[in-house]
C-alpha cells in the first residue's frame, strides 16, 4: 500500500517553503531599501552640491539665511577624532581583556565575566550618553581641567567602553579558534603564557583580532546618542582632548528636527547618512572578508 | 642505588631559580590582562551603582504609576513605560517571526553558494548599519513613501529592521546546535524538510531562539535615535493608567529611551534625580531582561538530551 499525502499539505508545504525563502532574502531587500530610500530623500540635493566645499570645508552654516554652508568636514573630523580616541583606549584593554577570558580564566570567573561583558553591551547607548553628563562630566571639569565638561574626551571614554563588548566577544572566538596544538607545542618549550600569548597566540590569531577592532570601529563611528549627549556638539575642529565637537551621527539627530522636509538641510542630512552608510558597510565588509579568510585557512 | 631512591617528585620539580623566574611572568602575565579585565568591569560597577545611588529617592510606586505633568518635568513615567512597551511588542512581533524563518532558511535551506554568501553579508551590514541611518530609512520609507506618517507603527517598523539582523545570527547559532543526526534519522523515516524542521529541528532549538529574542527587547527598549525620528514624541499629555494609552496606527507615543534624553538634556525645572531615577529604571529593565536570558539559558543547558 502507498502513503499519499492530501494535495492541500503539498500545498501548505510549498507555500511555507516559498515563505521561508523570501524571509531569507530579505535581509538584502532591506538593505538595499535603506540605500534607495535614505538616498531617495537627500538625492535632489546632489545637483547643488558642490564636492570641493562638502568634504574640504569646515563651515556648517546651514541656518544662514542668505548664505547657507555645508562642510562637513569638521563632523568627518569629529567622527574619526572621537572614534580615534575611543579605539586608542578600547583596543587594548578589549584586547586584553579577550586574551584574559579565552586564556587565564576558568569555569565560574570566565562565566562571571562573560556575563558582565553582556551586561556591558546591553546599556542603552542614550543611558550611557547620561552618563556622560551625570557622572563623566564632573570629573572632566575636576581632573582634566575641561572648561566644559561634555568633549572629546568624555565621548571618547563612553565610546570605548561600549565598543569594548564586541571586541571581547569577536576576539574571544579567535583566540578559540587558534588549535590547542599550538599551545601545547609552546608550553612544552619551556615558554611562559606571556611569551605563548605573544609569540603564539597573537600572530596566529592576528586576523580575527584585527576583525574584532574594526567591528569595534564599525560600532563607534555608527553610535548616536552617546555622542550627541557627550561630545557638546560644537561644529568645528578640535585641537585639544577637551575641546567639544561634533559627530555626523549626532549632527543627523540633532539638526533633522529643526529642518523642513525637502529642503536643502534636510537633504544634506540625508547625504550625511549615505556618508555613514558608506563608511559602515566598508568597515564591515572589510571585518567580514577577514574573518571569512580566517575560516577558509 | 640509595641516590637514585632519593629523587622524590617533589625533587624533581624542585624549586630553581629558572622555575622561579617562569612561576613570576606567569604571575605578571595573568594580573596584567586580569587587570585590563578588571578596568572593564570596574567602571560598569561604578556608574550602576553610581546612577542608582543618585536616582533612588526619586523612585517610588506613584512615579512608575502615574503620568507626567507639566513637560515632563513633574510627575512619573507611566504612559512613557507603556509608550515603550507598545514599540517593543510590535517590534518583535515583526521582526521575530522574519528573523527565526530568514534564519531557518540559512541554516536548513540554502546551500554553499555566491548567494548564500551575499545574503550572510547582508545580514552582517545591516547588523553594522548606524542606527541613526535606520532612522532616515524609517522617516524616507515608512513615515513618508508608505503615508504612516510619524506614528507608533513607523517607529516599531524601523526597530524591526534594526533587531532583525541580530535575532537572525542568534536563531542560526541555535539552530546550527542541533546535531545533524537528528535531522539524518527524521529524513531516513521520510519526513520532508520542512516536517523535519517543524518536528526535529525547531522543537530543539527552541530555548536557544527564544533567548536571542529576549534579549533583543532590551536592545529595543534603549535605542533612541532611530524613534525619535519616526514616531516617539518628546511630551504627550496622556489620560488614564491603563494599559491602552495610544492608538498605535495614528498617534505618537513617549518611550523612555527618548524621555531620559529629553529630562537629560533639554528639560528645565527638573529635580536633579529625576533623570537618575528614569536611568535607573532603563538600567533596571535591561538587567531583568538580561538576567531572564541568562537564567533561559543554563535551564536550557540544564535539560539538554545531546
Amino acid at each position: 500500500m502507498q502513503y499519499q499525502r492530501s494535495k492541500t499539505g503539498i500545498l501548505i508545504e510549498r507555500a511555507i517553503e516559498l515563505l521561508i525563502r523570501l524571509c531569507g532574502i530579505s535581509a538584502i531587500l532591506f538593505v538595499f531599501g535603506i540605500f534607495f530610500f535614505v538616498f531617495r530623500e537627500g538625492a535632489p540635493f546632489l545637483s547643488k552640491l558642490n564636492f570641493a566645499e562638502f568634504f574640504g570645508s569646515a563651515n556648517w552654516n546651514p541656518n544662514s539665511q542668505n548664505h547657507p554652508q555645508y562642510g562637513v568636514l569638521a563632523l568627518i573630523v569629529g567622527t574619526f577624532s572621537v572614534t580615534g580616541l575611543a579605539m586608542l583606549i578600547a583596543v587594548p584593554f578589549g584586547l586584553g581583556a579577550a586574551v584574559f577570558v579565552s586564556e587565564f580564566c576558568t569555569g565560574r570567573t570566565k562565566e562571571t565575566l562573560k556575563i558582565t561583558i553582556e551586561l556591558l553591551a546591553a546599556i542603552p547607548s542614550v543611558v550611557w550618553g547620561f552618563i556622560g553628563i551625570g557622572v563623566l562630566s564632573p570629573i572632566m571639569i575636576k581632573y582634566f581641567h575641561a572648561t566644559v565638561g561634555v568633549n572629546l574626551l568624555n565621548g571618547a571614554i563612553l565610546l570605548a567602553l561600549m565598543s569594548v563588548p564586541i571586541m571581547v566577544s569577536i576576539g574571544e572566538d579567535a583566540l578559540k579558534a587558534v588549535p590547542d596544538s599550538f599551545r601545547e607545542a609552546a608550553i612544552a618549550l619551556g615558554a611562559t603564557r606571556w611569551q605563548m600569548v605573544w609569540r603564539v597566540l597573537v600572530p596566529a590569531a592576528k586576523n580575527g583580532l584585527l576583525a574584532a577592532v574594526l567591528l569595534g570601529v564599525g560600532r563607534a563611528v555608527g553610535e548616536t546618542m552617546a555622542v550627541l549627549m557627550a561630545t557638546g556638539q560644537s561644529i568645528r575642529i578640535p585641537h585639544a582632548f577637551t575641546d567639544p565637537v561634533a559627530t555626523l551621527t549626532a549632527t543627523i539627530a540633532a539638526e533633522l528636527g529643526e529642518s523642513n522636509r525637502g529642503g536643502d538641510h534636510y537633504q544634506v542630512l540625508f547625504l550625511i547618512g549615505i556618508l555613514l552608510f558608506t563608511i559602515t558597510f566598508i568597515v564591515n565588509l572589510a571585518a567580514d572578508l577577514i574573518v571569512k579568510g580566517v575560516r577558509r585557512k | 642505588m640509595s641516590a637514585h631512591t632519593d629523587i622524590t617528585p617533589q625533587a624533581t620539580f624542585a624549586e630553581t631559580p629558572f622555575t622561579r623566574k617562569k612561576r613570576t611572568q606567569e604571575l605578571i602575565a595573568k594580573c596584567f590582562f586580569g587587570g585590563m579585565a578588571a578596568l572593564m568591569v570596574i567602571p560598569l560597577i561604578y556608574i550602576i551603582v553610581h546612577v542608582v545611588a543618585q536616582g533612588w529617592q526619586s523612585l517610588s510606586w506613584d512615579f512608575l504609576t502615574t503620568n507626567p505633568r507639566l513637560g515632563g518635568a513633574k510627575g512619573g513615567i507611566w504612559s512613557v513605560i507603556v509608550g515603550t512597551l507598545y514599540i517593543v511588542t510590535f517590534s518583535l512581533c515583526v521582526s521575530a517571526p522574519i528573523g527565526v524563518l530568514a534564519a531557518v532558511y540559512l541554516n536548513e535551506y540554502a546551500k554553499e553558494s555566491w548567494f548564500t554568501r551575499i545574503v550572510n553579508l547582508a545580514v552582517v551590514n545591516l547588523a553594522g548599519v548606524p542606527s541613526i541611518v535606520h532612522g532616515l530609512f524609517g522617516l524616507g520609507a515608512f513615515v513618508y513613501a508608505a503615508g504612516m506618517g510619524k506614528s507608533i507603527l513607523a517607529a516599531s517598523l524601523t526597530l524591526a529592521i534594526m533587531t532583525l539582523p541580530v535575532i537572525i545570527a542568534s536563531t542560526k547559532e541555535a539552530l546550527a546546535a542541533v546535531p545533524r543526526q537528528f535531522r539524518e534519522a527524521c529524513w531516513n523515516v521520510g519526513a520532508t524538510r520542512w516536517q523535519t524542521i517543524r518536528r526535529i529541528v525547531l522543537p530543539n532549538s527552541i530555548s536557544g531562539i527564544l533567548t536571542g529574542v529576549i534579549l533583543q527587547v532590551s536592545r529595543a527598549a534603549g535605542e533612541t535615535a532611530p524613534v525619535m525620528i519616526t514616531g516617539v514624541a518628546v511630551f504627550k499629555a496622556v489620560e488614564g493608567t491603563g494599559l491602552f494609552l495610544y492608538d498605535p496606527f495614528r498617534e505618537q507615543c513617549m518611550a523612555l529611551s527618548m524621555h531620559l534624553y529629553f529630562i537629560a538634556t533639554q528639560a528645565s525645572n527638573v529635580a536633579p534625580s529625576l533623570p537618575f531615577a528614569i536611568a535607573t529604571v532603563m538600567i533596571v529593565l535591561v538587567l531583568a531582561v538580561n538576567a531572564t536570558a541568562i537564567a533561559f539559558r543554563s535551564w536550557l543547558r540544564s535539560r539538554k538530551k545531546w
